[in-house]
């Protein structure tokens, strides 16, 4: 057993990993090996290195991410299925001086929330949306999502999604890139160490648009579903690189807020 | 030497730290923890590169690293 | 009161007041989709509100629309959306949501004629919709039932009033009579309106805020309506069940020439009106007859319809198909209840209820 000891840095030892204060400390609900405890900690960490969580309002939304709430050190509403960005609207005009956020998965922000989503990203509403991409519905038991790969197996495409009946997988943060109100579209993954200190960067930059006032933040984070998947957790980070990736490519599509501070510092633009 | 702490109740047993190890240090313990996960350990020469607790999703794992010897193992 | 004291008047339709009203309340965030027959409610709080340092948003579907008003209300904000009948079917999930989270809104329908895409005339049809919860799960709205270009306007604090008071939803019950006709309306605060300051320190132990509002370790708070612990979700029924118990006392009605009415006529809203009409000139012919107008649907004056129902004979008149009548016939119990219906879309005039009402009276 761990002992409060052992938490103590030794003689001429540095705690150079740690938790911080914006991630609560309960054992989370998710399964063995999902990536939203990653997600979790990427967020906190960003809005603690912000110092803005005493006036954070994060936006929860439904599916596996619905207890959200649970582990974040900040003021918090539930928001219907889908409807995540309507309300963080509401909360954005009631409260300008907040930071506010969502986080939603793939159901909720490209099924049945699509039309909340990209309109408020549209209208460049001053919140940041996090979107987590597992290509599965986790919550109701693994039924086909919007992102669901051609090919792929779930309880409601038992013989693999068929493009001819089913279409193919939504590629929102190209989408979002499209939508004037869109100050920052990134996809990023969580299946490596790499990958996944690429992610806080972005997730950063995500909350930096708002705070700027540049507009909406988003970043699309690819997540493992190891229990839906029916893998274990070590092989579902091997399908984000051999099977994700190449139909949801990596990288920043949008940057409005490092465009136009490149601009500025080109000379003649000052 | 550098060193990681797991906080065993915290853990899944999902061995993502396992995998992410560039050293491989980390492995399964044995243990079961009140849940019934098997924990992970650490055994061997840690870098204290963090790359098992950045992979972590269930923020299980804290880092220490040694100051004297910082650079060690950085790389492998 | 000489001309110079009176307050002024002005000459609006009952959606332009509705919007005076809901400014003049103190409304700060406005989120809705046009549909007719409610759009000057929009139109002019697209311009009103923002000069009054409010926000407008233009949703992009009445779904949008509520779940705005649902943050902006978990933010303990004055807060409303418009819309009618088609439109409040859509809103009625978030509906569910506010009132299973506390959450206070002012949501008006000016109804229109339905089912579907009916029509955009004048319609009661939305009655057991607004009165019974509309959407999912055992919840209730407060409802209000303006029959005036004037009770558009102080309606409107009420609204507000009581949305706050039981961190509920209230629906203001209308129809494209009482919100097209035109007609002079004072424009000051009815005698007793809270101030909004007021209102919202109602509400500041349940709502967002960022948790640095209330001190540097302040716990954060959540406003949800999802409970999944054994026996939570049945604790939280109760709660509401007891705040429903409680609005009782707010039920609320105009009765007309009841003292020695020897037929109680039922009616609400634009119907409620046109029976005054026809009762009036009824009246002069030395017939007894008296109105009873409910104010508010939900909760339904069924206790003070109870006493003016005794020993007399009741007519229910409204533009739908037999909805209000029920909630009668549950008040009055034993009592005999005639009723009169007509169809939703259309336009009529008091002379064409003087044969139902003199029915009625015979028995």
């Amino acid at each position: 057993m761990t002992s409060a000891n052992d938490l103590r840095p030794r003689p001429g030892e540095k705690l150079v990993f740690d938790v911080n204060p914006v991630l609560n400390e309960r054992v989370t609900h998710y399964c063995p090996g999902c990536h939203h405890g990653i997600a979790h900690r990427l967020v906190s960490e960003v809005l603690h290195e912000l110092g803005v969580a005493h006036k954070t309002i994060l936006v929860a939304s439904v599916g596996c991410a619905t207890f959200t709430y649970d582990y974040f050190n900040v003021d918090s509403v539930e928001a219907p299925h889908g409807r995540a960005c309507a309300v963080a609207t509401g909360v954005r005009r009631a409260r300008p001086e907040a930071v506010v956020f969502t986080y939603q998965g793939d159901g909720d922000m490209a099924a049945i929330g699509t039309g909340e989503s990209l309109h408020a990203a549209n209208r460049g509403e001053k919140i940041t949306a996090v979107f987590i991409n597992n290509t599965v519905y986790g919550m109701t038991g693994g039924q086909m999502a919007p992102t669901t790969l051609v090919g792929q197996k779930t309880t409601t495409t038992i013989h693999g999604r068929n493009f001819s009946n089913e279409g193919g997988p939504i590629r929102l943060t190209e989408i979002m890139a499209q939508l004037q109100g869109v100050a920052y579209a990134a996809r990023c993954s969580l299946d490596s160490v790499k990958h996944v200190k690429e992610a806080k960067k972005a997730v950063r930059r995500a909350f930096d648009v708002q705070l700027a006032g540049l507009g909406f933040g988003f970043v699309e984070l690819l997540s493992g579903c190891p229990t839906n998947w029916h893998m274990t957790p070590t092989a579902a980070n091997k399908r984000i690189a051999t099977d994700m990736i190449p139909v949801f490519p990596l990288g920043v599509f949008k940057d409005v807020g490092a465009a136009e501070a490149n601009a500025v510092k080109e000379p003649g633009n000052a | 030497m550098s060193r990681i702490v797991i906080l065993e109740e915290r853990c899944k047993g999902c061995r993502l730290c396992v995998e992410a190890c560039p050293v491989k240090v980390v492995r399964p313990s044995g243990r079961f923890n009140r849940q019934g996960y098997e924990v992970v350990e650490m055994d061997g020469k840690c870098t204290g590169c963090a790359s098992c607790a950045v992979m972590c999703p269930d923020a299980a794992i804290r880092v220490f690293k040694s100051a004297g010897k910082s650079r060690e193992g950085a790389g492998a | 009161m000489s001309r110079k004291q009176m307050p002024k008047r002005i000459l609006v339709k009952g959606n332009e007041a509705l919007a005076y009203g809901a400014v003049d309340a103190g409304l700060q965030c406005y989120f809705a989709y046009p549909i007719t027959p409610q759009n000057e409610v929009p139109e002019m709080l697209s311009a009103l509100l923002p000069e009054h340092g409010g926000a407008f948003v233009q949703a992009e579907s009445e779904v949008g629309a509520v779940n705005m008003l649902l943050g902006a209300g978990a933010c303990g904000v004055l807060a409303m959306t418009s819309s009618s009948s088609c439109g409040i079917s859509l809103m009625q999930e978030g509906i569910s949501y506010m009132a299973g989270s506390h959450i206070p809104g002012v949501i008006v329908n000016m109804s229109r004629g339905g089912p579907g895409l009916g029509d955009i005339g004048p319609s009661q049809g939305d009655y057991f919709q607004a009165v019974k919860g509309g959407g999912h799960g055992d919840h209730r709205n407060l409802v209000l039932a303006p029959s005036t270009a004037q009770e558009c306007y102080d309606f409107m604090f009420m609204a507000f009033a009581l949305a706050f008071a039981y961190r509920n939803p209230v629906m203001i019950l209308g129809d494209a009579i009482v919100g097209q006709i035109k007609e002079p309306i004072r424009r000051t605060a009815p005698e007793g309106a809270s101030t909004p300051e007021h209102l919202r320190s109602l509400v500041q132990d349940l709502r967002i805020e960022g948790y640095g509002a209330r001190g540097e370790n302040a716990p954060p708070r959540l406003l949800k309506s999802v409970y999944l612990a054994e026996g939570a979700l049945a604790q939280r029924n109760r709660l509401l069940q007891q705040k429903y118990a409680a609005m009782r006392k707010d039920a609320r009605y105009a009765g007309e020439e009841l003292d020695d009415a020897e037929l109680v006529v039922v009616a609400f809203g634009s119907i409620g009106r046109i029976t005054s009409s026809a009762i009036r000139g009824l009246r002069k012919e030395g017939r007894k007859i008296g109105l009873f107008r409910p104010i508010t649907l939900y909760p339904f004056p069924g206790e003070a319809l109870r006493i003016h129902a005794r020993g007399r004979r009741i007519l229910v008149i409204e533009q739908n198909i037999g909805q209000m009548v029920e909630d009668v016939r549950l008040a009055v119990g034993g009592c005999d209840v005639a009723w009169h219906g007509i169809m939703p879309g259309l336009f009529i005039g008091a002379n064409e209820l003087v044969e139902p009402i003199l029915q009625a009276l015979k028995g």
